[in-house]
């Protein structure tokens, strides 16, 4: 039985120099030469400050595999945008500190390592952002 | 920038109707887009991506002057042919796309934010007690949350030292575990000596700082030499961001002496406010 690939997502922490230059732009180059669909986004930070209605979808949308940092804080940057990720369909490679060959293949393979921190909070008991300032 | 603009999603089309990009010319059109803070989402047939939402799109790609038919939708859709712009072009092009569409602007306000780590905070208050800017606030059930990102000044890590389980993180911060990064028992040994220190200097951050504030100003009054004075706070200055992490300009941007004390006062009114309805 074939099994939905899951999607892949890539942060170019745009507003930070703490990502190696050299390791996010092989990592993006080498997803643009492989040919696969692929979601890029400028800044998860910025995304997630702002509610980003796209980390919703990008969170419910099934398996994911994220090129950005340290797992811990995309859990909880995810969580505080409301949109909690799965814990056991998540996988997180870590541009601070993997080499970009490693994020690369790891991106690419089919298999999926869920890495996220499996704490006392699940996506479904987390508590719920409740912001004042977006409330419509 | 506004917060709460939407903004504007990019796809990046190379399916039926459009001619296919080589991957020399996806990635510098995608890093153009990326360097103006832009999300995109480049399509392909072999996995998912993220479904449309009410935020306004824009479909690049090479359609040879005819656009791709797309099926009635809620969603504002604009189609921009690249044919024959170079990725500087292309970067103008999709700005002059966003200004119509009132979409939101990035690149105005670094991403800065306290992120709290639920697995390891306790609900101490802390974090809500010492912020002079109303970044902290509590959720309906008495939970610490961040409510207003925005406030947070930027390149200040103050709150996460003051947190007793290290549970604050800053993303963008140089240096483990406040960037996300694993937390070893050490590292919360450290932390406690933090806070430790912190009373040492006078029960808290902002009472030292209110002290310091004051013998500068009073330095300055009595100093002829400006130049001096403006020497003795700067060194001032440096001593207190080397000792707390805490960047020059967010201490030469702290409010008067007495707007400290009364901000200090609501916040902590708030922390044990939300403390005792915990206990209730």
């Amino acid at each position: 039985m074939s099994q939905t690939p899951p999607t892949i997502l890539y942060c170019h922490c745009q507003y930070a120099q703490v990502v190696p230059k050299e390791v996010k732009d092989a990592v993006l180059k080498k997803l643009c030469d492989s040919g696969i669909a692929f979601e890029a986004v400028a800044d998860l930070c910025e995304m997630a400050a702002r509610r980003d209605p796209a980390l919703q979808r990008l969170a419910g949308s099934g398996a994911v595999k994220i090129a950005a940092c340290f797992p811990r804080a995309v859990k909880w940057l995810f969580h505080q945008a409301n949109a909690p990720l799965a814990l056991d369909t998540t996988e997180v490679l870590n541009m601070r500190v993997q080499n970009a060959e490693e994020v690369i293949a790891k991106l690419l393979s089919s298999e999926l390592e869920a890495n996220l921190p499996k704490g006392k909070v699940t996506a479904s008991d987390a508590p719920k952002p409740e912001i004042a300032e977006l409330a419509n | 920038m506004s917060l709460s603009d939407p903004a504007l999603r990019i796809v990046l089309y190379e399916g039926s109707g459009a001619e296919p990009l080589d991957g020399p010319a996806r990635y510098s059109a995608v890093s153009a887009l990326l360097e103006k803070g832009y999300a995109v989402t480049r399509s392909a047939a072999d996995r998912p991506v993220a479904p449309a939402d009410r935020s306004p799109l824009l479909v690049l790609g090479r359609f040879n002057g005819q656009p791709p038919e797309v099926p009635e939708s809620d969603v504002t859709i604009r189609f921009q042919d690249i044919s024959a712009l170079a990725p500087a072009q292309l970067g103008d092009a999709v700005e002059t796309v966003r200004n119509e569409s009132g979409a939101a602007k990035h690149g105005a306000w670094k991403p800065w934010f306290p992120v709290i780590d639920y697995d390891r905070c306790t609900n101490c208050m802390q974090c809500l007690s010492f912020c002079l800017f109303g970044v902290y606030g509590v959720d309906g059930d008495k939970h610490i949350q961040v409510q207003n990102n925005d406030n947070c000044k930027t390149n200040c890590p103050a709150c996460s030292r003051v947190c007793p389980e290290a549970a604050i993180m800053f993303p963008k911060y140089k240096a483990g575990p406040i960037n996300g990064d694993t937390v070893s028992d050490s590292d919360l040994a450290k932390e406690k000596m933090k806070v430790d220190i912190s009373a040492l200097l006078g029960g808290d951050v902002y009472a030292m700082l209110r002290l310091r504030s004051e013998k500068a100003k009073s330095r300055f009054s009595k100093e002829r030499d400006s130049d001096k004075a403006l020497t003795e706070r700067q060194k001032c200055l440096i001593k207190l961001a080397a000792a707390g992490d805490i960047p020059p300009e967010v201490l030469m941007s702290l409010p008067s002496p007495e707007e400290i004390a009364r901000r200090a006062e609501e916040a902590t009114a708030k922390a044990q406010a939300a403390l005792a309805a915990q206990k209730a």
